[in-house]
């Protein structure tokens, strides 16, 4: 009742609205929201794998609580005040759409760390974003798909037309048509992150314009699911979970998000007080970029080669986005040797050259 | 040799004692059946229907969440006053949820076209633009109904599609933050004072749209008890032959709730918009319109009985929330959960309607 009354003065009293509310435990307690169910098998589930792992990795020293399928927008920022209140002293927003109202809420509770992921806004000191080089692992799907298609056709299924999506377009096409000229790319906006009936429909459009290979930037298992019904003629990939159950085809290989040593990290930080904000992007080098393992359906001389630029982006040897590459109007936009600054790709507006079609205006 | 059947027997007229009750029996049995579900589920069905229905009014956080209840109550029960109307008069616009974004896009892009001017006339207009927007799209369903006679049902909703289309184009387009860097979203209008719909007092939830509900529960009481056009409704929905022989026109109605349901679904978004969503983005709506007919027929299409549904609802989504972080509820559960409250509500129904009577059966 105390403490209450307490919060009650301190938010009328000196306008700041919250005051620490978290302030004085025993356990660290880490918060996590996701933007859909835990059971979608894709981004979400992976983020609750890292959740898993920091409470494997602290045991009785750390709490962690999560809600999933919270809307993006201002529900959001009800359930992360709400978090904030019931004591979480570090919370992770696992979804783009969460960037305003992480930022706003993260203002009003000053004691608290907010980590967003995927987004670009840092307005309060206790905010950080993390994101994951997505783009290394879309290259080498490029390459594959270049390798594997029979019809010269590719697709992607884009989730937003935002930079994240777009630069993994990019990354997909460029390695596919250089090892195969000729090849063609769809791309179908699905405007979602997880709604399989949708994705499954975008899939079923591809397999009957003759695409054969199909990468999703969305989060079910529905493009994969409309592949298998193919009889092995369509391939595609695990999005952000292996998806194993695909195995050995439809799905030939995976990107895995591997977010645990980043939450285990960040909450440890917490633990001994050395949390600072900080703009993080790791990739495949770190291990939060995964790829799955390649599958028999894939010969062993493309397997190879996917495999040595999984080993050269690691190593630091070799960048996706390595000049000479042109936009898709025909502009340079690296010159030869050049590789892509972080700036370009976060703020990533354009399809390179060879690509068909308009990104969504 | 018999038995005794239960015998369904329609009442004369709908039981004025059944019809207050049942919405107090359907909470009860939720409580029940939901208990029953969480206990299955492994948590403490009294600790989980307390987390829902106790702590957001009276725990330790009530006094954010008591503000919060305002926050999500308001557009829904601003959104079913319109849609109680229409219902009366036997005239179902199920599309509100796309009234409610047009409203929004409308209402946004005006404050968004006078960025970054500062005048006291930015919001008033952008509220005005907010209820034409919603007006506007309820006229297409409105119009085809009674130009063409189509079904207001399927072309209101089919509209909502239409209206998420939209939406996606203003966000990736038309209105989008052109300091975002390329990503979706209009600019947010906290960041603009003159456009935007804050706390009206801080820590009280309470903003314009509250306010707007508020406001539209007492028109709609006083229109349905006191004037004319209130009469005309309730007699087209009773007995629409007799309405016309009164001399209503079944087309000025259609136009007129419709009219009404859609620019208030329309403020709903445009509230919305302005304060607690702050931008236009592509997940912008989450249901309101369509939860809005479960709020509406909840409250007996009563004006008094949506302002405590709605309360109701919102206490629902507020403690379903704390009830999925601080106990580990899966969002599932709490759907499940919020659908018994509208399924044990028309069951229960049957008893206003009809009355059970034992029979006794002579064996044959």
């Amino acid at each position: 009742m105390k403490r209450r009354h307490l919060l009650a003065t301190a938010a009328l009293g000196l306008g700041l609205a919250f005051g620490g509310a978290a302030a004085a435990q025993d356990k660290t307690k880490a918060c996590f929201v996701y933007v859909g169910p835990i059971g979608d098998l894709g981004w979400s589930y992976q983020h609750h794998q890292g959740l898993l792992a920091v409470q494997e990795a602290y045991g009785d020293k750390v709490e962690t609580a999560y809600q999933e399928s919270v809307p993006e927008g201002a529900d959001a920022e009800r359930v992360l005040t709400q978090m904030a209140l019931s004591g979480c002293d570090i919370i992770f927003t696992t979804s783009f759409g969460y960037m305003d109202a992480t930022n706003a809420v993260a203002k009003k509770f000053p004691n608290v760390k907010f980590e967003h992921a995927t987004g670009f806004k840092r307005e309060a000191p206790n905010v950080s974003i993390y994101n994951a080089r997505f783009y290394e692992g879309r290259a080498i799907q490029g390459h594959i798909a270049g390798k594997m298609t029979k019809t010269n056709k590719i697709g992607y299924i884009g989730s937003f037309p935002i930079p994240e999506v777009i630069m993994g377009i990019n990354a997909y096409y460029l390695h596919a048509k250089k090892v195969n000229p000729a090849v063609e790319l769809t791309v179908v906006w699905a405007m979602t992150w997880f709604d399989p009936a949708k994705e499954a429909d975008a899939a079923k459009a591809m397999i009957e314009q003759g695409v054969d290979v199909i990468a999703s930037h969305t989060d079910s298992t529905a493009p994969l699911a409309e592949a298998a019904k193919t009889g092995g003629k369509v391939i595609g990939f695990g999005q952000a979970s292996d998806m194993a159950e695909y195995k050995p085809s439809p799905r030939v290989t995976s990107i895995i998000d591997n977010w645990a040593p980043y939450y285990v990290k960040r909450v440890g930080q917490v633990m001994d007080g050395t949390w600072e904000s900080i703009d993080s992007w790791e990739g495949i080098a770190s291990g939060e970029v995964e790829l799955g393992e390649i599958t028999d359906a894939v010969p062993a001389d493309v397997k190879a080669e996917a495999e040595a630029m999984r080993d050269a982006i690691a190593a630091g040897t070799y960048h996706p986005f390595t000049g000479p590459i042109n936009k898709q109007d025909g502009s340079v936009w690296l010159a030869e040797g050049a590789t892509a600054p972080d700036g370009d790709l976060l703020g990533m507006g354009f399809y390179v050259e060879g690509i068909t079609g308009d990104i969504p205006k | 040799m018999g038995w005794i059947v239960l015998k369904l027997e329609k009442r004369p007229s709908p039981s004025v004692f059944w019809s207050r009750a049942t919405p107090v029996l359907a909470v009860a049995l939720t409580m029940v059946a939901g208990g029953l579900m969480f206990a299955i589920l492994g948590k403490n069905p009294f600790e989980a229907i307390r987390t829902i229905f106790w702590d957001p009014l009276f725990g330790e956080f009530a006094w954010y969440l008591r503000g919060q209840l305002l926050v999500k109550a308001g557009p829904l029960v601003l959104i079913a006053i319109g849609l109680s109307l229409g219902f009366r008069a036997g005239i179902w616009n199920i599309g509100a949820e796309g009234q409610y974004i047009m409203g929004a896009i409308c209402g946004a892009a005006v404050g968004l076209a006078a960025y970054p001017t500062e005048s006291r006339l930015i919001f008033p207009a952008m509220v005005i633009a907010g209820a034409l927007g919603g007006w506007a799209w309820a006229m297409i369903p409105a119009i085809l109904k009674t130009r063409f006679n189509t079904n207001e049902i399927l072309v209101s909703l089919m509209l909502v599609y239409v209206a998420q289309t939209v939406l996606a184009m203003a966000s990736t387009g038309f209105l989008r933050n052109p300091e975002g860097a390329g990503f979706p979203g209009s600019r947010n209008f906290s960041g603009y004072p003159a456009a935007a719909n804050p706390e009206l007092i801080a820590g009280s939830g309470l903003h314009w749209g509250g306010v707007a509900a508020l406001a539209a529960v007492v028109a709609a009481y006083v229109l349905l008890q006191r004037h004319i056009l209130g009469f005309q409704i309730k007699l087209s929905g009773q007995a629409p032959r007799a309405a016309r022989f009164a001399g209503v026109s079944p087309q000025k109605l259609t136009v007129l709730c419709m009219g009404i349901a859609g620019a208030l679904a329309g403020l709903a978004g445009l509230f919305e918009v302005t304060g607690p969503a702050g931008q236009i983005s592509i997940d912008f709506n989450v249901g309101y319109g369509f939860t809005a007919i479960i709020v509406a027929f909840l409250g007996r299409l009563n004006p008094v009985g949506i302002l405590l549904a709605g309360l109701l609802m919102a206490l629902t989504y507020i403690g379903g929330e704390m009830a999925a972080t601080n106990l580990g509820l899966p969002s599932a559960a709490i759907q499940a959960f919020q659908g018994m409250l509208l399924f044990f509500l028309l069951a229960c129904d049957l008893l206003t309607n009809y009355r059970v009577r034992p029979v006794f059966k002579e064996a044959r």
